[in-house]
């Protein structure tokens, strides 16, 4: 009886897993650093972790209607290049506003162009994505070729120092995206997200409008990270044109940690939020326990890998037995 | 209506000529100069060479089905050049046992990749993230910043210069021709390829006819490791040196090649010849690009939009209606 419980709570939630490895490293960080759910040490790390959330959830998105998004970094440097060379370091709260705004459409028309080529002309995610991808970073290079530029002080120590009810602000957002997820999955258009990345064909052959579905995923990645775009600039407070390019894989990786099929059709977002959450934590536990800088980059990815192959090993030990 | 079908290898290579004959009308290029030109011509082959080689692991893994892909190809890349910078020394006697060193520790890695995405079943795509990881923190520790050795002079005479004065042609390209037509044997020749063909279309009605998916995937993967480790001991042949970054940019190039090579990412369909096809399309993409001078930002710009048109030509699947 005990296995098939097992099986449902993980068949039925993928997010399962993503939250013991979360609770596992909020444990390991808490014992390393005790001070950790103090107001100002969460506000610092969930400041931190918010771009790469946002960019988690986009790609969850993707990812869930059976694509995924390589050009998301790319979308991430155009936004943080456009606001740090058009706002300036002294530029006025309007002027943010208004490039915040032309940001967000920029990840809009980025995404479109994605979920055109992906959806309508039928060619392969990865590839598409890697193409644009080098689009979007040239476009950002174009745009400010050497790190520099920024936006004024006063908005960057809002986003850094916000925290409403003594909780970060990051915490806010993140509960909108949650809730927005919530309605969405609700919806007709979840039903028809989760048919799309499960079996295009037979979504398709019971009129789920696959390729409109297809499209708008993208357009959603684009979305989501532009807003991570728009977050990392905040936090950074700067401009460079490699901003964005590491942080593609990071959300991939998060994705899959958060128990969400590389494949479709499978998982939410909530256990990509999670996995992301669990990577930044993973850098802070790995920068607590004082290990030779030298180890680093090798402890993170094993880490990584064991955490991927953990869901694995649990079920080869249990068809053993 | 019948449709004018050109197989992808083969549109790949039309399209490289006409590039290249194009691009002699540049101010830079080559202009009526066929001594140049001809020059030019061997010099972007003898650089397609390795992104050739390497993105012959890739051709195996996306092969084989399953989303099969293999990003740790680049920190292999560079691991192993490291290996036969260092084991090698400037002695030519242990280039051999080098060799043997990077294939080994290339299909090592390869099988490790395999053993987690057959049998712990992780997507191929991060357990490769994951191990490329792994092996660029490993290339870390073991170099802490800086490596001692030496290329043999037998390396560069093998790899870099021509077979002989009056035959102006680089080693490293026969040797690619050479492997070129190994891989074409093993795809096309072996029951290795008809397996690996048949578990990339379907894997249930593979192993329903006998084939062990299980032990081909295994074998995709240890080989994939195995060639990028073998691109690893070419590179470094080629270029004298090592550095941290050395694989990393031949990581999705190779992958591109593939795509452009008229490889199906989804597996099942495609040759070696259009993977190499692929490889010298985008050589000859860049290096134009690096020759015509443009600033960083353009050249990656035109990169994404050639690719972009590239794929659409014929990269298409097929449509949900049909």
């Amino acid at each position: 009886m005990k296995q098939s419980r097992w099986d449902a709570l993980v068949g039925r939630r993928p997010a399962f897993f993503a939250l013991i490895l979360l609770v596992l490293s909020l444990i390991i960080n808490f014992i390393l650093q005790p001070n950790m759910f103090a107001r100002e040490t969460l506000n610092s790390n969930m400041r931190v972790f918010l771009p790469i959330i946002l960019m988690a959830a986009g790609q969850a998105i993707v990812i869930l209607g059976g694509g995924i998004d390589i050009s998301v970094g790319g979308i991430v440097s155009i936004v943080n290049t456009v606001l740090a060379t058009r706002v300036g370091l002294d530029g006025s709260p309007e002027q943010m506003w208004q490039f915040v705004f032309l940001s967000l459409l920029a990840g809009l028309i980025a995404g479109a162009i994605n979920g055109f080529f992906i959806a309508y002309l039928r060619l392969q995610p990865i590839i598409t994505t890697y193409a644009t991808s080098f689009l979007y970073a040239g476009l950002a290079l174009f745009i400010l070729p050497n790190p520099g530029g920024g936006i004024p002080a006063n908005i960057v120590a809002f986003y850094r120092i916000s925290t409403p009810f003594n909780l970060p602000l990051a915490i806010y957002i993140i509960a909108i995206v949650l809730l927005i997820w919530l309605y969405m999955s609700s919806t007709r258009y979840g039903k028809f997200l989760f048919a799309v990345g499960g079996k295009a064909d037979a979504a398709y052959e019971t009129a789920v409008p696959v390729t409109w579905v297809q499209f708008s995923t993208y357009v959603i990645s684009g979305l989501m990270a532009a807003l991570s775009g728009i977050a990392i600039t905040m936090l950074s407070g700067s401009g460079n044109a490699d901003i964005g390019g590491p942080m593609t894989l990071n959300s991939i990786t998060a994705v899959v940690i958060g128990g969400n099929a590389l494949s479709g059709g499978v998982g939410g977002v909530a256990g990509p939020v999670m996995g992301a959450i669990t990577l930044g934590i993973i850098q802070n536990i790995i920068s607590f326990a004082n290990i030779d800088t030298w180890w680093e980059t090798f402890l993170k990815a094993t880490i990584i890998v064991v955490a991927l192959a953990a869901p694995g090993i649990i079920n080869l030990f249990r068809r053993r037995a | 209506m019948k449709r004018i079908s050109v197989s992808p290898p083969v549109a790949a290579l039309i399209l490289a000529v006409i590039l290249f004959l194009l691009s002699g009308l540049l101010p830079n290029g080559f202009g009526s100069d066929l001594d140049v030109a001809r020059a030019q011509a061997t010099n972007i082959l003898r650089l397609a060479v390795f992104l050739g080689v390497i993105a012959a692991g890739q051709t195996l893994v996306i092969i084989s089905g399953s989303e099969g892909i293999d990003l740790s190809a680049g920190s292999v890349v560079t691991l192993t050049a490291i290996l036969t910078y260092v084991i090698v020394n400037g002695a030519d006697e242990k280039v051999l046992p080098a060799l043997i060193v990077s294939l080994a520790v290339g299909a090592l890695i390869g099988l490790l990749n395999g053993i987690g995405i057959t049998f712990l079943k992780i997507s191929p795509f991060v357990m490769t993230l994951g191990m490329s990881g792994v092996v660029t923190g490993a290339i870390i520790i073991i170099n802490h910043g800086t490596v001692s050795g030496k290329v043999a002079p037998i390396m560069t005479r093998l790899i870099a210069r021509p077979l002989s004065p009056s035959f102006q042609i680089p080693n490293a390209i026969i040797i690619w021709i050479l492997f070129g037509i190994l891989m074409w044997l093993l795809l096309e020749r072996t029951t290795f390829g008809k397996n690996l063909f048949a578990i990339g279309v379907n894997r249930v009605t593979a192993r329903l006819s006998g084939v062990n998916v299980a032990g081909m995937n295994l074998a995709a993967y240890s080989l994939a490791g195995a060639l990028a480790g073998f691109g690893g001991f070419l590179v470094v042949g080629n270029t004298g040196v090592v550095f941290i970054a050395l694989g990393q940019p031949f990581l999705f190039p190779s992958i591109a090649a593939v795509a452009v090579g008229g490889t199906l990412l989804s597996g099942g369909k495609g040759s070696y010849w259009g993977t190499m096809a692929g490889a010298i399309v985008l050589t000859l993409i860049t290096s134009l690009l690096t020759t015509m001078q443009m600033p960083e930002s353009v050249r990656r710009m035109v990169l994404g939009a050639t690719l972009l048109i590239l794929i659409s030509i014929y990269g298409r699947q097929r449509a949900l209606r049909q």
